[in-house]
């Protein structure tokens, strides 16, 4: 079987179930912010406050924010092995591919831990 | 790669080369907007760290929310949501075995398109 060390579940039949099973979270983490906005009346601080930092949204935001993590690495990662590689780039391909994925590890940890960051600094 | 079957045989589709039809551009559309979305996902936590930071913060977001700029941009946001939900939503069907013949997916395609537009629209609508 052929392997890959930078997919993350380190072989296609994962990477396929961690896509979807992150996508069902974030499609119903989408509509349930999205039904706040929804409601008839004026969004104030107030209601957004209490609804955004109540245990259960502050709870769905982290696991929403680490599906985001598997989703987007998955995607990206499917993205950077198409469109990244020595077939477009030549003997650079390897490297520029190692970068991207590397920026992307980055990215991707810093949103988690700003997510982080306002939930639970949030007064 | 070396190949000792048939050394005639393409070694990659070249893209710009190829007529699309609906179901590939909407699955191309599906990828764009998943990149785009990495990044919007970083202007909607800066939105939530400012809505939520203090009533002054949320005021001055609900402000700025208020320029024709702004509103094009979670519009803009708001569009890759939607349109990669419901192509998404069509992949799940068809990771049950829904509209997977040449009919079915291009049925699927058109469904996602007409739907997604009407979306985008109703959001467009609510945003001004």
């Amino acid at each position: 079987m052929v392997t890959n060390a930078t997919s993350l579940g380190r072989n296609g039949l994962y990477d396929w179930l961690i896509q979807r099973a992150s996508a069902v979270v974030l499609g119903v983490y989408f509509i349930c912010v999205l039904g706040f906005f929804l409601c008839p009346g004026e969004a104030t601080f107030a209601d957004w406050h209490a609804y955004m930092t109540s245990t259960y949204m502050k709870v769905f935001t982290m696991i929403a924010l680490i599906s985001f993590m598997g989703h987007a690495w998955v995607g990206l990662w499917t993205v950077s092995t198409d469109y990244l590689t020595s077939l477009q780039l030549g003997k650079a391909g390897t490297t520029v591919r190692m970068i991207f994925q590397g920026g992307l590890a980055l990215i991707l940890l810093a949103y988690l831990f700003w997510g982080v960051q306002i939930l639970w600094g949030v007064k | 790669m070396k190949t000792t079957v048939n050394s005639k045989r393409p070694v990659n589709l070249d893209l710009s080369t190829i007529a699309f039809p609906l179901p590939a551009l909407i699955s191309i559309t599906h990828r764009i907007t998943g990149v785009a979305l990495f990044v919007g996902v970083g202007l909607l936590l800066w939105g939530l760290d400012l809505s939520l930071a203090s009533e002054e913060s949320f005021n001055s977001l609900k402000e700025c929310l208020d320029g024709v700029f702004a509103k094009l941009v979670l519009w803009a946001i708001l569009s890759g949501l939607i349109f990669h939900l419901v192509a998404g939503i069509k992949h799940l069907g068809m990771d049950m075995g829904i509209g997977e013949t040449l009919e079915g997916g291009r049925l699927g395609a058109k469904i996602v398109l007409v739907l997604s537009i009407v979306l985008i629209i109703a959001a467009g609508v609510w945003i001004w």
